[in-house]
């Protein structure tokens, strides 16, 4: 079972002082960076094209693509910007990576500025997590001692100053265009597009942004090379990631396989779920990706098969066991944030607390977005009371109708999807609700400290 | 070739089934507005840059795929996405469906507007904006009739309402729908951006920052441009409802800058004023002052019959216009010479009359509208290089020229103070490249928004500064440059010639700008010893021989006349051995503050002592009281007119108000000159504006501008004084701003200002002392980019003004520390 699993990221997590650059260069780290800077930064992008990686934040844009559209004609600076405003409900990858081996972004982070040509890089970390911005504060620190950073790295001529920066807190600052304003000084609100980063993003110089995992995962593709990256994975979602399983599992944890795994085999990594409990809903890619159920704990998890849109019958191209029956899962990959929850957890809470959640960091700039939220919650609230009717259901769907597609940026869209998706499945535990007079579950019985099943309290 | 270019320049697209052409670049919102559909929408503003907040103007969109099919724009896939109008460009080959011909788009508005309402009060009934408000008509027009959010017991969220962002503007943020029209104005039109969005989510409101207030001479455009009741005004708050006003547009009387304004006026009495909208003008922005400062026309101590002293009591009694007018006449024939003051805020109309009255009833060129300080060069300079030119001329500049200039030279004028639209103006010019270079004593606050370069220069060597700036490499003037000078600049010696030098040679434009808004018209009329109305030089035979031609007179006087400062000089003043010999008799006296004049206290004891005195006013004043015969005048609301701006622009506008009893300053000067037996041959604005017309401009040739005099150095000081700089800021003491309590509340605090080292010197005490030939003032002090031994102050921001209460013109001053 062990050899689903493809430790690179993740490989020296459990190291002695991992998070140390003597740890870090003990494994061998910072070899693949002394390859790259003998190389044309034009090859690096290609490899990084050739590889098929696609950006890990959860929009899964290739990589190199995305590097591509930098113009390299503009006289301007060209900047880096590493994206570790990790905010997402259920996402935690990027900052259990940062903890355990900032090294191997910074690693990613030089090649990466390399490759583009840029002087500087941000790595913009959430203000919330102080430990592991001081955990990348020293690692940074430490890349400078060791030359790693700073002028003509390892005489190769080329300069390159990190600057770590802690956000103030704030979930539309992972949003790239508010990341930026946040960046430049302003309040975390997304930018109008065009023009676009790559053209003119962080003091309107053309700028990459990339998730924290996209960037460490360079290192390893410049190491191993292209085609070993994309041996993994399936044909369109290329390479390894890290799988972030959270809730009701034995063993949660960051389990780190090629893309295409699916959440049945993750499952059975992490040990099965809470013992005498059977999976309930789940969420693929965080809280802003529509939830599934257990009829879709075989869709192989990559971008597209997480997405898909159609059933798929036996012989068609992207079938699963199960594809021909089950409803098509209408998510998205996302973060492969998979929070999983067992058949104590009302949907109706879940859904409500994830939907105050937004209401919270709805950053206000659009209408659809802030009072939108601002309704939806009240409307979820009534609900979970057990107040209202069945024509709130059909009132919800309209709200989420009106702000899907209508707000300004991905944070409107985000918040839809808990309550669209719960609908969809789950409308009987709606009107269940209603006819109870309020919350049908024993909300401590899908707690961590609930007794084990047969046990009395 | 033009129409070529046009042609390359347009894209072709359809709208709800129309297709229309339009320029490239153009938004969808715009281009629907071409074919009569008016897409809802509060964020988006014309003159705003695109921001996109609101989502209210959603339409479907499709464009041209490679293949020529139309390709719907979706998101998520199969699902349609409506596109914002207001940030989308138009390109070519594109269909937009809006609620017209869209279910989608109009579906997305409806559910935006029904959002939009989710938060926001329903006390439109006490609501200003009750009846003009885009929100509430919009909810009508693109909303649903029920509200499902009350229906299902939603909880707005409430504040307490409403909150002070100035004296003048009010928050309410109830209502506030956070479109960010204001705080987008403050930064991108008027550049102070002391408003901002703070808070997040429904939470989101405007906020100010404490410890800067806001303060803005622009601030009152955001009231204007909120969709929704959110910004009042503490001045209109609850004083009437939209549809009990009628409106009439007007012309802005409180600068030179000819903004279009729009006065909304109830049973007779003015209740607001907006701005106009004039693209080639003032855009559709006008200052706090030309909106909120209206007041003074309907003050308590307004006059409102004639006046006539009693010869048995020597007080001034209540007369009927024919005694007036009777009165007024027989004294004026008894005096010898006669001379006739002004003042600049005179419309045209009323301005030629008092030209015209000068010439043919008191047979004397002995008129000027100066009344202020002013140079021994400025009049030759005015009729030489400023009259008859105007918009349609060669090289004359315009507002649009100034917003497309490469470099704009500001000299004796700090427009944010003195000229707020052309600030607006130059402003955004400065933000699209233009260069802006200030010749003035320090970096003001404007002149830091305009991102000017500041070139130091110590009052009275401007002249200097400007030949200098001739040979600066960095500051190379071409054709497509402005020099633009202050009425200020007339007081430095061979200053206005050195401008003039200056864009002459470079090629650029130069234009002349003042202060009032009368004193561009009186220039144009002949309010000036040397000039006859229309531009006739008063030494040229012909030019006289025509306009009397014109008026069907024998001839008019030939003598030059005198100026502001001489005729004070000689009013009454029978031992003086002046150089004519001659004692000025009778006066004639428009809207004139004594204390704007050079030496208030020899004006003021000129009149004291003068043997006759006529006033023409507005309110009570000190002239009118010591005055013979007292006329009571129209306000400019009360009679139709113009104004010429610094453009020499003719700003004509209608009568807010019928008002018979009020009238015109030229029918009272007609009613004189028919006593006198010279009638003037008009009664109304209209005749006079014809006979005006029927005189036309001068054809033959101007004054010739005299030899730039020698560069004379001003007056060198003596050991420890100071050289004083100031002019007025935009609200002030100025006797139009009378009664505006909450706009004097937004005025900037009088200070002084010194330099870093001096300040240092003195102690760097809180306040100074300024002690100067006429008096002393103690201000706070504030350390600005002053050369040494220069000291600022307001000119009419304390007691009665510089020039009443601390020094003569280009005197020297000294300077102390102090405490507040």
């Amino acid at each position: 079972m062990t050899d689903t699993l493809t430790p690179v990221l993740t490989d020296n997590w459990a190291d002695e002082r991992s998070w140390t650059l003597a740890a870090y260069e003990a494994q061998g780290g910072y070899a693949a960076l002394r390859k790259a800077l003998a190389m044309e930064p034009g090859d690096i992008i290609q490899a990084v094209k050739d590889s098929g990686l696609r950006g890990r934040g959860g929009a899964g844009f290739p990589t190199g693509l995305k590097w591509g559209f930098i113009p390299q004609d503009n006289p301007k600076p060209k900047y880096l910007v590493v994206n570790a405003d990790e905010s997402e409900p259920g996402t935690c990858k990027d900052i259990p990576l940062m903890m355990a081996s900032p090294h191997t972004l910074i690693e990613g982070v030089i090649i990466s500025s390399f490759a583009i040509r840029g002087n500087h890089a941000f790595i913009y970390i959430r203000g919330e997590v102080l430990h592991v911005i001081r955990r990348m504060q020293a690692a940074v620190s430490e890349a400078y001692a060791a030359g790693h950073l700073g002028k003509n790295i390892h005489g190769s001529g080329y300069d390159l100053d990190v600057v770590v920066h802690a956000g103030a807190g704030a979930y539309i600052c992972g949003e790239e265009t508010a990341l930026l304003e946040g960046l430049e000084g302003r309040r975390g609100q997304p930018r109008l597009r065009p023009p676009f980063p790559a053209v003119a993003g962080l003091y309107a110089c053309p700028t990459v942004i990339n998730n924290v995992e996209s960037i460490a995962s360079v290192p390893s593709i410049i190491e191993h090379g292209a085609d070993w990256f994309s041996s993994m994975g399936t044909e369109r979602s290329k390479g390894y990631g890290i799988f972030s399983l959270s809730g009701h599992v034995a063993n949660p944890g960051q389990y780190e396989a090629p893309l295409g795994i699916t959440l049945r085999e993750l499952i059975d990594l992490a040990g099965g779920m809470r013992e005498g409990h059977e999976l309930k809903f789940w969420t693929p890619g965080g809280s802003s990706t529509p939830l599934l159920t257990a009829e879709h704990l075989d869709v192989p998890l990559d971008f597209e098969s997480v997405g898909g849109s159609k059933q798929i019958q036996p012989g068609e191209p992207g079938y699963w066991p199960g594809a021909e029956t089950a409803t098509p899962p209408k998510s998205m990959l996302g973060t492969r944030a998979l929070q999983l929850f067992d058949e104590t957890t009302c949907v109706v809470r879940a859904t409500l607390r994830w939907t105050e959640f937004y209401k919270h960091e709805s950053c206000g700039k659009c209408t659809p977005c802030r009072e939108g939220s601002w309704w939806l919650v009240q409307t979820l609230a009534n609900l979970e009371k057990g107040k209202g009717s069945e024509a709130d259901l059909e009132l919800l769907l309209d709200q989420c109708d009106n702000i899907l597609g209508r707000s300004f940026c991905a944070l409107g869209d985000g918040a839809t999807s808990p309550v669209t998706s719960s609908i969809e499945f789950f409308r009987d535990e709606y009107l269940a609700h209603l006819e109870h007079g309020g919350c049908p579950f024993d909300p401590a019985a899908s707690t961590l400290h609930a007794p084990p099943v047969g046990v009395e309290a | 070739m033009t129409a070529e270019l046009q042609k390359t320049d347009l894209v072709t697209l359809t709208i709800d089934g129309v297709t229309v052409s339009v320029p490239k670049g153009t938004l969808v919102i715009r281009a629907a507005e071409q074919i009569g559909v008016e897409i809802p929408r509060f964020c988006d503003h014309p003159l705003l840059a695109p921001v996109g907040a609101c989502r209210q103007c959603l339409v479907e969109v499709a464009l041209p795929g490679p293949d020529g099919s139309m390709r719907q724009m979706q998101g998520p896939p199969g699902r349609m996405k409506p596109q914002a109008s207001c940030t989308l460009t138009c390109s070519e080959g594109m269909e937009v469906r809006t609620q017209v011909s869209s279910e989608g788009a109009d579906k997305a508005q409806q559910g935006v507007m029904e959002f939009l309402l989710v938060n926001h009060p329903l006390d439109c009934p006490v609501c200003d904006k009750g009846g003009e408000c885009p929100l509430q008509n919009q909810a009508m027009s693109h909303g649903r009739g029920e509200s499902r959010f009350s229906e299902g017991g939603g909880i707005k969220r409430t504040y307490p309402k409403p909150i002070n962002i100035n004296a003048q503007v009010l928050l309410d943020r109830e209502r506030c729908v956070l479109c960010a029209r204001c705080t987008r104005f403050s930064e991108e039109i008027a550049g102070d951006p002391f408003i901002a969005l703070i808070e997040r989510g429904a939470l989101q409101q405007v906020g100010i920052y404490e410890k800067e207030p806001f303060e803005s001479y622009f601030s009152g455009n955001t009231i204007q441009i909120c969709p929704v009741g959110a910004l009042t005004s503490a001045e209109y708050r609850f004083r009437s409802r939209p549809f009990d006003l009628v409106s009439t547009p007007a012309v802005a009387e409180h600068d030179a800058c000819g903004s279009a304004i729009r006065v909304d006026h109830r049973r007779g009495k003015v209740m607001r004023r907006l701005s106009g909208n004039d693209p080639e003008v003032n855009e559709e922005w006008i200052t706090d002052k030309d909106r909120f400062a209206f007041h003074y026309a309907q003050a308590e101590d307004r006059l409102r019959h004639p006046l006539v002293r009693d010869e048995e009591t020597g007080n001034l009694r209540p007369a009927s216009w024919p005694e007036a007018f009777a009165v007024a006449a027989r004294g004026i024939r008894s005096a010898k010479a006669k001379a006739v003051l002004t003042g600049g805020r005179l419309i045209a109309e009323d301005a030629y009359a008092y030209s015209k009255f000068a010439r043919v009833a008191l047979n004397t060129n002995d008129v000027d509208f100066r009344a202020r300080p002013y140079g021994a060069e400025e009049a030759a300079f005015l009729a030489a290089e400023v009259v008859l030119h105007g918009p349609g001329g060669d090289g004359v500049v315009t507002y649009d020229a100034l917003e497309g200039a490469s470099t704009v030279v500001l000299a004796g004028l700090d427009p944010e103070e003195e000229a707020g639209a052309i600030f607006l103006r130059l402003r955004k010019a400065a933000r699209t490249g233009t260069k802006v270079v200030a010749i003035a004593p320090y970096t003001t606050r404007g002149f830091l928004k305009l991102d000017a370069h500041l070139v130091s220069t110590v009052p009275g060597e401007e002249a200097a500064a400007l030949s200098a700036l001739g040979m600066e490499p960095d500051i190379a003037l071409d054709a497509n440059s402005v020099v633009l000078v202050g009425e200020r600049l007339g007081m430095s010696a061979g200053a206005l010639a050195a401008a003039k030098a200056l864009a002459d040679g470079a090629g650029a434009r130069f234009a002349w700008v003042p202060r009032r808004a009368g004193d561009r018209g009186a220039i144009e009329t002949g309010c000036l010893p040397n000039l006859l109305p229309g531009g006739r030089p008063v030494s040229d035979a012909a030019a006289r021989v025509d306009a009397a031609t014109s008026w069907g007179v024998g001839s008019l006087p030939d003598r030059p006349g005198r100026s502001t400062d001489e005729i004070i000089a000689l009013l009454g003043d029978s031992e003086l051995d002046n150089s004519t010999g001659e004692e000025i008799g009778a006066l004639v006296i428009a809207g004139v503050d004594l204390n704007d004049l050079a030496d208030p206290a020899a004006a003021r004891a000129a009149i004291a002592r003068a043997p006759f005195v006529v006033s023409l006013e507005l309110c009570e004043t000190e002239v009118t009281r010591a005055a013979d015969v007292v006329f009571p005048v129209a306000a400019v609301s009360d009679k139709p007119g113009m104004f010429v701006n610094w453009e020499g622009r003719p700003r004509p506008f209608d009568a807010v108000f019928t008002n018979p009893n009020s009238l015109p300053d030229l029918r009272i000067l007609a009613g004189i000159a028919e006593e006198l037996g010279t009638p003037l041959g008009f009664r109304t604005v209209a005749e006079a504006r014809a006979d005006m017309m029927s005189l036309g401009p001068w054809d033959g040739d101007r004054e010739t501008p005299k030899k730039a005099a020698r560069t004379a150095k001003a007056k060198p000081l003596r050991k420890g004084q100071w050289t004083l700089a100031t002019w007025k800021q935009m609200l002030d003491n100025g006797s139009l701003q009378v009664g505006d309590l909450h706009l004097k509340g937004t005025a900037r605090a009088a200070v002084a200002r010194v330099n870093e080292s001096a300040h240092e010197a003195l102690g760097s005490p809180a306040a100074v002392t300024i002690v100067g030939d006429r008096g002393s003032m103690t201000l706070p002090v504030e350390v600005a980019d002053l050369p040494d031994d220069v000291v600022w102050v307001p000119a009419n921001s304390v007691g009665n003004g510089v020039l009443a209460d601390l020094a003569s013109p280009q005197s020297g001053v000294s300077v102390k520390g102090a405490k507040l």
